[in-house]
């Protein structure tokens, strides 16, 4: 052994991670991930053509063409528009739901989505609470699949309608975007990150536009591994300090059945990070006040919050059935090459 | 009298300290007689293996291998698991107790030792610690030894309890046995499926902290120097963080009895394999971040780490085609150790052969104790694996000798092609 030869990490080449084969279906939308700039302006413009179309000639777009909606969660918004959505394009939708079907008897998400595709589902439109139940779906079926919120993962198509009220709000309603739309504003993100997938599709699509996010929330709500996520994506804990500087805040439930175990004391919670009309009125007198709903009056914010003119929160809802409107028309053209 | 003659190949037995070309002479499913090419003495007449450009080398031995039975032969049998092993060049396998019913008694370790059982290569079976392995009663160790259980453990299910590890470490260092622990404090890890960290905050899923296992070992270590017998052995089941081989690293410079294992989609391996929840890349512990995938390469190249071992699990494609939250634990590994150890340890990071073969053979025996294994002394059991060191090959998981398919490694080119595997003289494995 030579004596002046110290022991040399070596270095190390790992194997490397395998491409990733999703998505199967080119009108599947799993991720906002999986939508360049480009597509994400298609699909707004998009939703305000069909919305402004008359329904007589809007309704042959998926003239009888079938479309499952699979819901393993509870759902008003997201389901019912998803469903006006289809329909106002001419589709027959069924709905699934885990209560009332064979999932009770413990069929798998594998075989309910190939008995749907069997029943001649041409798409399935799935809510599910476990992160990544589409990919699952998608690489079974390999139809097209739209993620309607997957557990703690992600929730596109509301990242998709919440972009644009913000555009709305604050951009007169554009609908071409690229990486400087949303220069110079500030969105934060208020409350129960860590279980919130409505949280990480907003962080993962708005910075791409310029905007910078702010997560808002304690400790055992945000953990700090939350900054990294993406770029243009910082912690902010005092809620005041966040408020003074945001154009739009997005309060978020506290999502009791995710808490796992987690305890939280709400009326310290409220004090630090309910939304109040004081609080609006003192240090963001003109930010857009959103929620994804369901919300609970009186913990993450007040109700003369949710009800005053600052609240877009009803204007998500409608853009809701626009923005899915898109993503449905899309799911069943973009394999034929349409879109 | 059957005998076998190995002639041409190139022998490496790292315990013995040969790695020279050498002719072989089998005997009654012992070594009979070890000489230079073309010089043995008594082997007029026996069956010869022409090894001419291969590697002749003790059978490989797993300390760490789900076999499944009894009760969950849908997932693999003693029969398919140690037909797997024998084409992935293993000669002995070690089987964790985690089976229905547990093996925590004489008559279910008797019960897997059985010629009906038609295990192809020597099957060590591992018995539970406690009673069940729900950590509350500890076994009749002295009973599951003379039955045939070569170490003690609860596998899956860790002992928690300060006083029942104590007790554990102590019986079984009283009647000669290691115990065996995966490491994971199970209070800090409910309900998560990967490792803590930024890839599970962005799938969405509940991680598992490093400090649920490091903690864990620390406390086993603590525990070890506490009993003061130079008798006790812990062993600490496939590693995977840079703190549980720190921790095990100081005790063995503080003189303790305390040896770990890595398995390879360990040291390969990282939280990013889990791409878009791929079951196949789920298991406990899970795959850590590259520092610790990093620190485990690390481990292997300053000999702290004693073995590898591959935590053979295998699960029915039914039950890996879930939610990556309900999948189960585990992946498949006897097939690929030595294709993965050759390929990226040996010629990627230049551990030397020998090396490479004595952590997959002559350490995981003496570690266990398995007398006349890990070897191909004059004497010792016939346990051979001769193998084509340059061959390069690609895993096809379809062709698998398991009856489950469920790798990460699919598709992987590997190196080292086995020509045949011997289990005690026998011809169990014949490759192309």
């Amino acid at each position: 052994m030579n004596a002046t030869a110290a022991p040399i990490r070596r270095q190390i080449h790992p194997p490397p991670v395998p491409p990733s084969p999703f998505p199967y279906n080119p009108g599947s939308m799993l991720s906002v991930q999986d939508l360049n700039l480009e597509a994400v302006g298609y699909l707004l413009s998009r939703a305000t053509e069909l919305e402004g179309m008359d329904p007589l000639v809007r309704d042959r777009i998926l003239l009888k063409r079938r479309i499952a909606l699979l819901f393993y969660e509870s759902s008003t918004r997201t389901r019912t528009s998803f469903e006006l959505a289809a329909k106002a394009l001419g589709a027959d939708t069924t709905l699934v739901s885990s209560l009332s079907s064979s999932i009770e008897k413990g069929e798998s998400l594998k075989d309910t989505g190939l008995t749907l595709r069997a029943l001649g589902a041409e798409a399935i439109i799935l809510r599910h609470n476990s992160s990544g139940a589409p990919w699952l779906l998608e690489q079974c079926t390999h139809l097209p699949v739209l993620n309607a919120g997957d557990g703690m993962h992600e929730h596109p198509t509301q990242a998709l309608l919440d972009l644009r009220t913000i555009l709305q709000r604050l951009r007169h309603g554009a609908d071409q975007v690229d990486a400087g739309t949303l220069a110079g504003v500030t969105i934060t993100i208020v409350g129960d990150i860590l279980h919130s997938r409505v949280a990480r599709s907003n962080m993962l699509l708005l910075p791409r536009l310029g905007a910078e996010v702010l997560v808002c929330g304690p400790t055992q709500l945000l953990p700090e591994v939350t900054a990294t996520m993406g770029p243009g994506i910082r912690i902010e804990r005092d809620f005041d300090a966040a408020l003074r500087r945001s154009q739009v805040v997005m309060m978020l439930r506290i999502q009791a059945e995710r808490l796992a175990g987690l305890q939280l004391d709400l009326e310290e919670y409220k004090a630090d990070y309910q939304l109040t009309g004081q609080r609006l009125a003192s240090l963001a007198p003109e930010a857009v006040v959103m929620h994804p709903g369901p919300i609970i009056r009186g913990l993450e914010v007040t109700a003369g919050v949710a009800d005053g003119p600052q609240s877009a929160i009803l204007d998500q809802v409608s853009n809701g059935v626009a923005i899915r409107m898109a993503v449905v028309e899309r799911a069943l053209l973009a394999q034929e090459g349409r879109v | 009298m059957s005998s076998l003659v190995i002639r041409g190949g190139h022998l490496i037995d790292p315990s013995a300290g040969v790695d020279a070309p050498k002719d072989i002479l089998l005997k009654d499913g012992r070594v009979a007689e070890i000489a230079s090419p073309g010089k043995l003495k008594s082997a007029n007449g026996a069956e010869a293996l022409d090894a001419t450009g291969l590697t002749v080398a003790p059978g490989l031995i797993d300390i760490h291998v789900h076999l499944r039975e009894p009760g969950q032969g849908y997932k693999e049998t003693i029969a398919s698991g140690t037909a797997a092993a024998a084409a992935g060049g293993f000669t002995s396998v070690a089987a964790m107790p985690n089976t229905t019913p547990v093996n925590d008694s004489p008559e279910t370790t008797r019960w897997m030792l059985a010629p009906e059982r038609n295990a192809t290569v020597r099957v060590f079976p591992i018995a539970a610690a406690t009673r069940g392995s729900k950590g509350e009663a500890v076994n009749d160790f002295a009973a599951l030894k003379a039955a045939g259980a070569v170490a003690v453990t609860d596998d899956g299910h860790p002992i928690l309890k300060d006083g029942i590890m104590r007790e554990t470490l102590a019986a079984a260092a009283r009647v000669g046995l290691s115990v065996i622990q995966h490491a994971e404090d199970t209070r800090m890890t409910k309900g998560a499926s990967m490792n803590a960290g930024p890839t599970a905050f962005k799938l969405g899923l509940r991680g598992m902290p490093v400090e649920a296992e490091s903690s864990l070992v620390e406390r086993d270590i603590r525990l070890v120097t506490e009993l003061r017998d130079a008798r006790v052995h812990l062993h600490v089941a496939h590693t995977s963080t840079a703190a549980a081989v720190a921790a095990v690293r100081q005790a063995r410079r503080n003189g303790l009895r305390v040896t770990c294992e890595v398995a390879p989609h360990h040291f390969l391996l990282t939280e990013e394999h889990v791409g878009l929840y791929s079951t196949n890349a789920k298991m406990n512990p899970p795959l850590r971040s590259a520092a610790d995938r990093d620190a485990m390469i690390e481990a292997i190249l300053d000999g702290v780490v004693d073995a590898i071992a591959t935590d053979h699990a295998p699960h029915a494609t039914h039950e890996k085609e879930v939610e990556f939250e309900n999948a189960p634990n585990g992946i498949t590994g006897l097939e690929t150790a030595l294709g993965l150890c050759l390929r990226w340890l040996h010629r990627e990071w230049k551990v030397p052969l020998g090396r490479v073969l004595s952590l997959l053979s002559a350490q995981p025996a003496a570690l266990l104790g398995l007398k006349g294994r890990g070897t191909l002394a004059v004497g010792s059991f016939a346990d051979v694996v001769v193998f084509d060191p340059k061959a390069e090959w690609t895993y096809q998981a379809a062709q698998t000798r398991s009856k489950s398919r469920n790798t990460p490694f699919d598709g992987w080119s590997m190196q080292g092609k086995v020509r045949w595997t011997l289990s005690e003289g026998r011809i169990v494995y014949t490759g192309e």
